[in-house]
């Protein structure tokens, strides 16, 4: 089992995401997937710097893969999703639409946002050319061993969601411009004050949701980190990381460790590093997704 | 004319609906296999059968929904479903997943596809690759898109499509979307349930009546007031220094103006939401609803304002179809 | 039947049990449709109404019980007799009605729908299953 950067969710400035990128040469992961997925309309401020991190990623050994958005809608969306198929790297589809431009035989690799639940779909998507499958972060261990045998049999490195807010809804609607009362084409790109997503509590103060742009994330930090031996006997092939604000590349070392020797002091570790953070862990265990179970740690 | 399409939940529901004017009649199987798996809901095998003989025998339709994703093991229930709504010789059934798509395409040739607003498929290039890959030959479109949106598609798209004009809205892609799975561990795509009733609580504490869902407070009413269901993307929360419905106000679709519009953008069938909703509610809504595409297809303005009070929380609204929704 | 609170309200439990008992059998995809839920006693609060009703489906059981004295029940819905009616003879949407807070819910709310749903799809007509049960002196 290896390690995998998703793309990062939220809206940083184009310092911080080459900030970012250059930490993350030296951690111990294989692969890195960069690319705007949540909103089309940032990727003007920052996407200068993906060629460069890009570059650095590879010149430090690891495979990159580019992303497509999570949902696709306009024609100027469409166009820039063509135009990623055509830079000869691999693509990670987000949405199914980004698959009739990827030339049949071309091998691509499908992220968590697209559904694949069961065994006829994975292997329809190997058919087509997936070689890498992010599961989406709902299943539980039952049906992740399951796909992971048929990932194996097909051809398919099948990864699960191992850390980061979970993506949990994509809208139509911008509910952080809806906040600041704008519509979602004057929302004077809002989301990039919370660039780690804006909380939503309950009315009784119970943390709860995080939204960011379009996207609706778990608010709690959704962590395999109690689950690994079970997702490795389930033959798992990868954990993917998302990225977040402040010591990301020490939390890739945490995981790095666990996959390398005992993985059961990795849910203390992370508690330590990241000591504002709620954990949780259901989704996995098939539960409720906020669930906290397996994952022990102080509070 | 445009074709409109009708929820039953029961039995009683499609009669009511056929009675009242559908064209085509939608519902699923008692089981997991459909998105709206509600507690005495649904259609066993025999009730399938008999309603697809009812509408028929009355020049009406029967679309059966399997549009839940076939759990990884169990994919024989998913198969299971679309053999049997063939074999009660249903026009046509409404898929989400692309493996059960490509089962029925390859064991079911004559089957008429339809694709389930599930599948989220949301531009010419989604709805082009399930037309090619399967041979769907209607796509029922996402909620997320304008009647704009809506047009420039039909231009770029040879299979029909499918709108929905009332009822429940989902603010979120449909088919989507965990939020119910992180509440309460059960989902729309795996399990055809969102914010499922098994997990509701009202109780009324001293703070006022309260709505829970999976032990998340949802909604809080001050005392005397009704407390609305809890679903949780309808819910009132606190941002900051913001209190309020973040995601969507207790609303519901109703895009009966629009309709010209829409048959104007060259959509071929209109969906009425509601399989969870009671037969007078049906046979209400699809006596408006066919009244309304007769006078589209005439040229005669909609009918205004008869069903408010069918609507959660009464109030309406026309959801993405207009651009400031966003 | 020793179980059964008959005085003060014996004679008409009688009945409504027996009126419960015909349906059951008149209307058999009720507890087809109920499934899990048959077994939950659901508690109906008619607020314009001297008494609270019992309602046991698995048992099929209808029992009046006097207001501040209500027995055990896994769910309640409350409202007036003419939202009860409407909901029960299909003139008005159950859904419409928990929306508009005409009948509230407590309890299990899973009980309640599938209540609903179930006595929806029946297509009741309360007047022909009274006839039908015969009165207290009809046969069941």
């Amino acid at each position: 089992m290896d390690l995998t950067v998703g793309p990062n969710a939220f809206f940083w400035t184009a310092e911080a995401v080459r900030d970012f990128y250059r930490g993350l040469a030296e951690a111990p992961v294989a692969r890195v997937v960069i690319g705007e997925w949540v909103c089309s309309k940032r990727l003007a401020f920052w996407q200068d710097e993906i060629p460069g991190a890009i570059e650095t990623l590879q010149a430090a050994g690891k495979e990159v893969a580019l992303t497509t958005l999570a949902l696709i809608t306009l024609k100027r969306e469409r166009r820039q999703t063509a135009d990623l198929a055509a830079m000869g790297l691999p693509v990670e589809v987000n949405d199914l639409s980004a698959l009739p431009h990827i030339p049949e035989g071309t091998p691509f690799w499908v992220g968590p946002m697209v559904n694949v639940y069961n065994e006829g779909t994975l292997d329809w998507l190997a058919r087509r050319g997936a070689t890498r499958i992010c599961l989406p972060p709902e299943l539980p261990l039952a049906s992740i061993a399951r796909l992971a045998r048929a990932g194996a049999e097909a051809g398919v490195a099948v990864e699960v969601w191992g850390h980061g807010r979970a993506p949990l809804a994509i809208s139509g609607r911008c509910y952080h411009a809806r906040l600041h009362d704008r519509a979602k084409d004057s929302c004077q790109f809002v989301c990039a004050e919370d660039p780690d997503g804006r909380d939503v509590d309950t009315l009784d103060g119970t943390p709860f949701l995080t939204v960011n742009g379009v996207q609706t994330l778990g608010r709690a930090v959704t962590t395999v980190a109690g689950q690994i031996d079970d997702l490795r006997a389930a033959g798992v092939a990868a954990l993917r990381l998302s990225p977040q604000t402040g010591g990301f590349p020490a939390v890739t070392r945490a995981y790095a460790a666990a996959l390398a020797g005992d993985p059961a002091d990795l849910p203390a570790t992370l508690a330590r590093l990241m000591p504002d953070a709620q954990f949780a862990d259901g989704f996995v265990a098939g539960r409720p997704g906020a669930d906290r179970l397996a994952m022990r740690g102080p509070g | 004319m445009m074709e409109l399409v009708c929820p039953a939940g029961t039995p009683a529901a499609l009669r009511a609906a056929v009675d009242a004017g559908a064209h085509a009649v939608y519902c699923g199987f008692a089981d997991e296999t459909n998105a709206r798996n509600f507690p005495g809901l649904n259609f066993s095998r025999d009730e399938m059968a008999e309603g697809i003989a009812h509408a028929h025998a009355r020049g009406a339709k029967v679309l059966v929904a399997i549009n839940t994703f076939p759990r990884a093991g169990d994919q024989q229930i998913w198969h299971r479903a679309v053999n049997d709504a063939a074999g009660a010789g249903a026009d046509a059934v409404i898929l989400a997943d692309i493996g059960l798509l490509a089962h029925a395409a390859e064991r079911h040739p004559g089957l008429r596809l339809h694709l389930s607003v599930q599948a989220a498929a949301a531009n010419p290039d989604a709805i082009n690759l399930y037309a090619g890959a399967f041979g769907v030959r209607r796509v029922v479109l996402p909620r997320v898109l304008t009647v704009a949106e809506i047009a420039a598609i039909n231009r770029e798209v040879e299979v029909e499509t499918e709108v929905f004009v009332f009822g429940g809205l989902c603010v979120m892609a449909e088919g989507r979307c965990s939020l119910s799975s992180y509440a309460t561990g059960l989902s729309p795509n795996m399990n055809g349930v969102c914010s499922p009733a098994s997990h509701v609580a009202y109780a009324d504490t001293g703070a006022g009546p309260e709505a829970r869902l999976g032990g998340f407070l949802i909604h809080r009413t001050p005392r005397g007031a009704p407390v609305p269901y809890p679903t949780l993307c309808k819910g009132c929360f606190r941002s900051g220094d913001q209190t309020g419905h973040i995601f969507e106000d207790p609303v519901s679709l109703d895009a009966t103006q629009l309709i010209p519009a829409l048959q104007k953008a060259g959509v071929r069938a209109l969906k009425i939401e509601g399989r969870q909703r009671s037969r007078a509610y049906v046979a209400q809504v699809v006596r408006t609803f066919r009244a309304a595409v007769e006078a589209a297809e005439r040229g005669a303005p909609m009918p205004e304002g008869l069903l408010s009070k069918l609507t959660e929380g009464q109030a309406a609204t026309t959801g993405a179809y207009a651009k400031t929704w966003r | 039947m020793s179980s059964l609170p008959l005085p003060p309200a014996g004679p008409l439990n009688l009945v409504l049990t027996r009126l419960m008992a015909r349906i059951a059998a008149r209307h058999p995809a009720i507890l087809r449709r109920l499934g899990p839920y048959a077994g939950a006693r659901v508690l109906i609060d008619v607020i314009d109404a001297p008494a609270l009703l019992l309602m046991e489906p698995a048992l099929r059981r209808l029992t009046l019980h006097r207001r501040g004295r209500a027995p055990m029940a896994d769910a309640g819905v409350r409202g007036r007799l003419s939202a009860f009616l409407a909901m029960l003879h299909g003139t008005e949407d159950g859904d419409a009605l928990f929306f508009s807070g005409d009948l509230e819910i407590s309890g299990d709310t899973a009980a309640v729908l599938a209540l609903r749903n179930a006595l929806d799809d029946a297509e009741l007509d309360l007047t022909e299953e009274i006839a039908a049960a015969g009165g207290p002196a009809g046969t069941p």
